[in-house]
């Protein structure tokens, strides 16, 4: 089972594209990066900084021109290589080109001090070692393998503190009221299954709403009339995908740090509407500045704003603010119709 | 009520977690149910009240949770055994586990809870001072006045002055003396309460102004105004940058 998982979380590291144009760029810049680096080391004094990155350059610019077009000539070819192999053409490449270079140099200008051709293979090597080690990293942080293991990292999960405190409800039940201990068991199993699934999917709003309601039935079981809902959902648009649990850990938060700290309850809006194409999902619920369970909301807060940012980059919004003596939040989320419906 | 009879007394803001008690208790021979509590307040009042012998007290209450309600308690001459309940509270089992203190984790299991009640046993000042460490800001101070305990919510402090062995404690109505320290309570409410003196808290909310004061030396110093009562309380000379503070915000 573990080997399974690991295998599917494996990423095939391949190399750049050399013919894109922000692959150059960077290869471009790195390079000339690292001679500056390399002409502040050598140089003492400032005022030597300068000569020593033209003569640096001099030697170091034609090698990156002629790698950069052989690579965009021969990037087809590279391609189908395998990885390993690909890195070791462009190496063999590299060392090329600045052999010939220096060659060439050697005998245009006839260089009394030709500098030594092992040095310039091992500082070519290191150069181009470091950009691939540089490009497998990116490709690595990149890969969308990566952002769904994110995803499913980030899957909402419910307070434990919410799940005994049920269990409790439910036991005070079954002596005495075993149907509704039924329907109680019943929704958690629901509510239980939403949560262990895979919650990569998008998936209609109508289905989140209908689990926030099983959700609000068994807090409603514990803290009873102290937990009062407003719904206004006449507006909702049925259809519209969101990111699954996104509303739930946000009643939950709501319910926590809104209801269970105050001894009359209170109110929790729900105010969910679609305008043009967005949807918004609107909560608000008591608040007392003093509440010292900050942490946990901020986890669960920071865990939505990162799975919206992963589902639509900075196409949605959260946004939280405190009005008087209310908390509100507000997610915003372009508006997509499931097909099914 | 027979004398080898254990009188108990609930606290839990969830009535479904009361009813689950009660039943319990009712399965456990040589019980007694005196009362019901919703929360930490209620619970000190009818432990004053009914005398129970222990008290199951749920951590997480509204208004005042049932550490902050352990500590009130420990005041009265015969405090009742305690025993802690919680569903989840990672820290307090830790600490209640390291000091054994009695608790029980919800959902609650029939032979955990006599079990609790057999051995159960009235705090030690060593496990109080360790419970002190992990609970959050309290919602109230407490004195004892003739044997009973009064609470006086921190929210309406207006100020505390330190006066040799005791703190004055002053409120809109009138003035309690509490055995503290200032240093301690400065650091338990850090957003509450500033320091105007060496001798004395005052809450934000109520400070008015300042004002500066001409002394019989001819010296300079501030002191601050308050809304409510008509004392003003000096600045000391270290403090005054908080007069700065206070007008820049």
């Amino acid at each position: 089972m573990a080997s399974i998982k690991q295998n599917n979380l494996r990423i095939p590291v391949t190399l750049p594209d050399f013919r894109n144009m922000g692959v150059q760029l960077r290869i471009l810049l790195l390079v000339n990066a690292m001679a500056a680096v390399a002409a502040v080391v050598r140089s003492e004094t400032l005022a030597s900084t300068l000569p020593a990155l033209l003569q640096l350059s001099a030697a170091v610019q034609p090698i990156l021109l002629l790698t950069l077009l052989g690579l965009f000539l021969l990037n087809n070819a590279l391609a189908r290589l395998s990885y390993h192999l690909g890195m070791v053409a462009v190496m063999m490449l590299v060392v090329l080109l600045t052999a010939g270079v220096q060659n060439f140099a050697g005998n245009l200008f006839a260089l009394e001090t030709a500098p030594s051709l092992w040095r310039s293979f091992f500082l070519s090597s290191v150069v181009v070692a470091t950009l691939l080690l540089y490009f497998n990293l990116r490709s690595r942080a990149l890969s969308p393998a990566i952002a769904e293991a994110r995803l499913q990292a980030l899957q909402a999960r419910i307070r434990p503190h919410f799940l005994f405190n049920s269990l409790n409800a439910v036991l005070s039940l079954i002596r005495t009221d075993p149907k509704r201990a039924e329907t109680a068991l019943e929704d958690m199993a629901d509510l239980f299954r939403v949560l262990m699934a895979d919650n990569r999917q998008l998936v209609p709003l109508q289905n989140e709403l209908e689990l926030c309601r099983q959700y609000l039935d068994l807090e409603k079981l514990r803290l009873e009339e102290r937990l009062q809902l407003i719904w206004h959902i006449d507006n909702m648009p049925e259809d519209a995908l969101i990111p699954p649990l996104v509303l739930q850990p946000l009643l939950e938060n709501a319910v926590y740090h809104g209801i269970e700290p105050f001894e009359k309850g209170g109110e929790i809006t729900i105010n969910l509407y679609r305008s043009r194409d967005q949807v918004h999902l609107v909560l608000t619920n008591p608040y007392r500045l003093k509440g010292d369970h900050h942490i946990g909301n901020k986890m669960a807060l920071g865990n939505i704003r990162e799975r919206l940012a992963l589902h639509y980059d900075a196409e949605a919004q959260l946004m939280t603010k405190v009005i008087g003596d209310q908390y509100r939040v507000h997610i915003v989320i372009p508006y997509r119709r499931s097909k099914s419906t | 009520m027979s004398a080898d009879q254990l009188n108990i007394l609930i606290a839990d803001d969830e009535a479904p977690a009361r009813k689950r008690l009660r039943e319990l208790l009712s399965d456990i021979p040589g019980t007694h149910v005196v009362g019901e509590a919703l929360t930490g307040k209620q619970a000190i009042a009818l432990t004053e009240e009914m005398h129970p012998d222990v008290l199951l007290l749920d951590i997480r209450m509204p208004e005042m949770d049932g550490l902050e309600t352990a500590e009130h308690l420990q005041k009265l001459e015969h405090p009742p055994a305690i025993i802690f309940a919680t569903a989840y509270d990672e820290h307090a089992v830790q600490a209640f586990e390291l000091n054994a203190v009695d608790y029980l984790l919800k959902p609650i299991r029939l032979e955990r809870l006599a079990n609790a009640l057999r051995k159960a046993r009235t705090l030690l000042p060593a496990q109080m001072e360790e419970l002190r460490q992990i609970r959050s800001a309290r919602t109230h101070f407490s004195v004892t006045e003739r044997g009973r305990i009064l609470l006086v919510a921190v929210d309406e402090v207006i100020f505390l002055r330190a006066e040799l062995k005791y703190l004055t404690v002053r409120t809109l109505d009138r003035e309690y003396l509490i055995e503290e320290s200032l240093t301690q309570i400065e650091q338990e409410f850090p957003e509450r309460f500033v320091r105007l003196h060496r001798n004395c808290l005052a809450a934000r909310s109520s400070i008015r102004g300042f004002e500066k004061h001409h002394g019989i030396d001819g010296e300079v110093h501030w002191v601050a105004l308050l809304k409510g009562p008509d004392d003003v309380l000096p600045v000391s000379r270290r403090q005054q940058h908080i007069v700065r503070e206070f007008g820049s915000q």
